[in-house]
């Protein structure tokens, strides 16, 4: 008896088949330009964490009579700008507020976007009437001007930035999340569930979730990428974080004055920017084809 | 058609009311006294109250709203601030300039846009659509305001060949077309065009890959039919949704301008908009965040319109 149970066993070990997201994990594996872009994405967060250990220099600490030193000076191997504070230091240390200032609002946005999204695909009728209407008076606006307009009335500023970005991406999200809610609460399965008494709040969890939360994450994933052009954009115009603090977009404005003196030297902050939105656009573009989502 | 159109049109109308709203709830968000920019510091309160009735901050909102909508349909946008100018005057001034720019920038991105994401889904899985597909996430990847700042790099500090900044010689504002106008065009236009070439190209070579997957095209090829000729009907069911993309692009890009305008000291509404944000001219923000808007939505109804005219497939999904 004792043997066969343990035969049984072996059989279920073999049978069981790997889950659904193992085989999401094993597919992007094998992607070898979102395992570049999830490796380039994790050192950029390193540094931005790591950064008082890693840096060379106090990012604020500026020398008057070093300023713009050009690329390649001894002790400030990408120079210094125009207060003399050491670039690679700032650029180092720029990563803390930049992936903040981006990945934020995608955060926030990820959770009330598919909470509004899944309640009014759910709940249906006149409810999801009143919600999608009114999301579509934001998306009546073309995403950048309603970042500006947002931040630029709230006045410039971190929690104002963060404010303006989170409204921006909670209405793209929240219709991705209606519609596959809208289309999952009438296939049968659903249906029977609900006929068998599961209430409303286990319908979702189980059901409704597992089907909604993929493609919002594939498309939460590339909204990073607009995120971080949009939030460091906003810095750029003096919205955003404010100086001495270094920030990449912020640093790109305050450069643009020494564009005939350091050029290069000027455009190294978008060069960070760049390399973390190309990162989040191809990781994001290689869990779509794992995950096999065609929208 | 006529129906769907007339239909089109009357659910636009609340999205209008609504954009009207929020560009209404703009002013009313911003922390601290509207009136700031205009009283000197030592105003006295007698006359701090008549400058709020001069400006209508003493009524409800509701009546604000109702009396601001109102003069908007006629036209009026309420006076700058800062200037004392009547803000549509300023506003139109300045459409001009970004409309010739985003229309550039659009044609340039498209062109090119429809040419790599061709290509790239034509030559499906080949090294060739790796190549372009790569080209198009880097357009929709890059920092646009960056780009621009690397062009003036190469282009101007270095090269010397092109203007770095304005929008004519001397900083003349006003459009002409002549050898130092479309100078100064270039820059800004090919920045700009980086982001709708990205989405344009990714879009057709979804489309063309898919259309090329279909049993029609095995159909036509069985037949006989030449390669120029299967082309024809990709591009003919690619069309429709290709141009309502352009369209839409062409509305962000009306929209997006600030940064690249910022960037190029280019006269049109975003550099309104930057110095209505940093002067806290809020009459002027407003009035701007309006006009862009508007724009914004009945662009989206025509393209609607003209999409569903071209292919009667859209109106029946």
């Amino acid at each position: 008896m004792a043997a066969t149970a343990e035969q049984l066993q072996a059989l279920a070990r073999i049978e069981k088949s790997p889950g659904y997201w193992q085989t999401v994990g094993r597919r992007l594996m094998r992607d070898p330009v979102a395992v570049g872009a999830g490796i380039i994405i994790l050192i950029l967060l390193s540094l931005a964490i790591f950064a008082p250990w890693i840096a060379p220099h106090d990012p604020y600490h500026g020398r008057m009579l070093g300023r713009l030193s050009p690329i390649g000076t001894p002790g400030h191997p990408l120079g210094t700008d125009e207060l003399g504070r050491d670039m690679l230091s700032r650029l180092i240390y720029g990563g803390r507020l930049s992936l903040f200032m981006g990945i934020t609002p995608v955060f926030i946005a990820f959770f009330v976007g598919s909470a509004i999204g899944v309640a009014a695909g759910y709940i249906g009728g006149t409810f999801n009437s009143i919600v999608m209407r009114t999301l579509d008076v934001l998306f009546a606006f073309p995403s950048v001007l309603l970042a500006i307009a947002l931040s630029g009335a709230l006045g410039a500023g971190i929690v104002n930035g963060l404010i303006a970005l989170t409204v921006v991406f909670i209405p793209p999200i929240a219709r991705i999340a209606e519609s596959v809610t809208t289309s999952v609460r009438k296939l049968e399965y659903v249906e029977a569930a609900r006929a068998s008494g599961a209430n409303a709040f286990t319908v979702v969890r189980v059901h409704v979730l597992g089907n909604v939360l993929g493609p919002i994450f594939v498309y939460a994933t590339s909204l990073i990428s607009v995120s971080m052009i949009l939030a460091a954009g906003l810095s750029f115009l003096g919205l955003g974080v404010r100086p001495p603090e270094p920030e990449w977009g912020l640093m790109l404005n305050t450069l643009r004055n020494a564009i005939y003196v350091q050029p290069w030297l000027a455009a190294l902050p978008g060069v960070m920017i760049f390399l973390t939105s190309i990162s989040f656009n191809l990781l994001s573009d290689g869990l779509r084809s794992a995950m096999d989502i065609k929208t | 058609m006529l129906i769907y159109t007339a239909r089109r049109i009357l659910y636009t109308l609340p999205i209008m009311l609504g954009v009207a709203l929020v560009c209404f709830a703009l002013v009313h968000i911003s922390p601290g006294d509207p009136l700031v920019s205009v009283l000197p510091p030592d105003a006295s309160e007698e006359l701090r109250l008549r400058m709020m009735q001069i400006y209508g901050f003493d009524r409800s909102y509701v009546e604000q709203f109702l009396i601001w909508l109102g003069r908007a349909l006629q036209g009026d946008l309420g006076n700058s601030i800062a200037t004392g100018r009547p803000v549509a005057a300023e506003v139109w001034g300045a459409v001009g300039n970004t409309l010739m720019l985003a229309v550039v920038a659009t044609i340039i991105g498209f062109t090119l846009g429809c040419l790599f994401g061709f290509v790239a889904g034509y030559f499906r899985d080949t090294w060739i659509d790796k190549l372009a597909s790569f080209i198009s996430v880097i357009g929709v990847s890059v920092p646009h305001y960056w780009l621009g700042m690397v062009l003036v790099i190469i282009f101007s500090v270095q090269l010397n060949w092109l203007p770095a900044t304005g929008a004519g010689p001397g900083g003349s504002s006003a459009w002409v077309w002549d050898w130092e106008h479309v100078r100064h065009l270039i820059l800004p236009a090919v920045t700009m065009s980086v982001i709708p070439m990205g989405i344009v190209a990714r879009t057709v070579r979804a489309l063309v890959a898919d259309i090329l997957s279909q049993e029609f095209v095995s159909g036509l090829r069985a037949k006989g039919l030449l390669d120029r000729g299967v082309l024809a009907h990709v591009i003919k069911n690619a069309a429709p949704t290709a141009l309502a993309v352009m369209g839409l692009q062409l509305g962000y890009l009306l929209g997006g301008s600030i940064l690249i305008e910022t960037v190029f000291s280019w006269p049109g509404t975003g550099f309104l908009l930057g110095q209505a944000i940093f002067q806290r001219d809020l009459p002027l923000l407003q009035g701007t965040i309006l006009v862009l808007a508007l724009f914004f939505v009945v662009l989206n109804l025509l393209v609607d319109v003209v999409q569903t005219a071209l292919d009667p497939r859209v109106q029946r999904s």
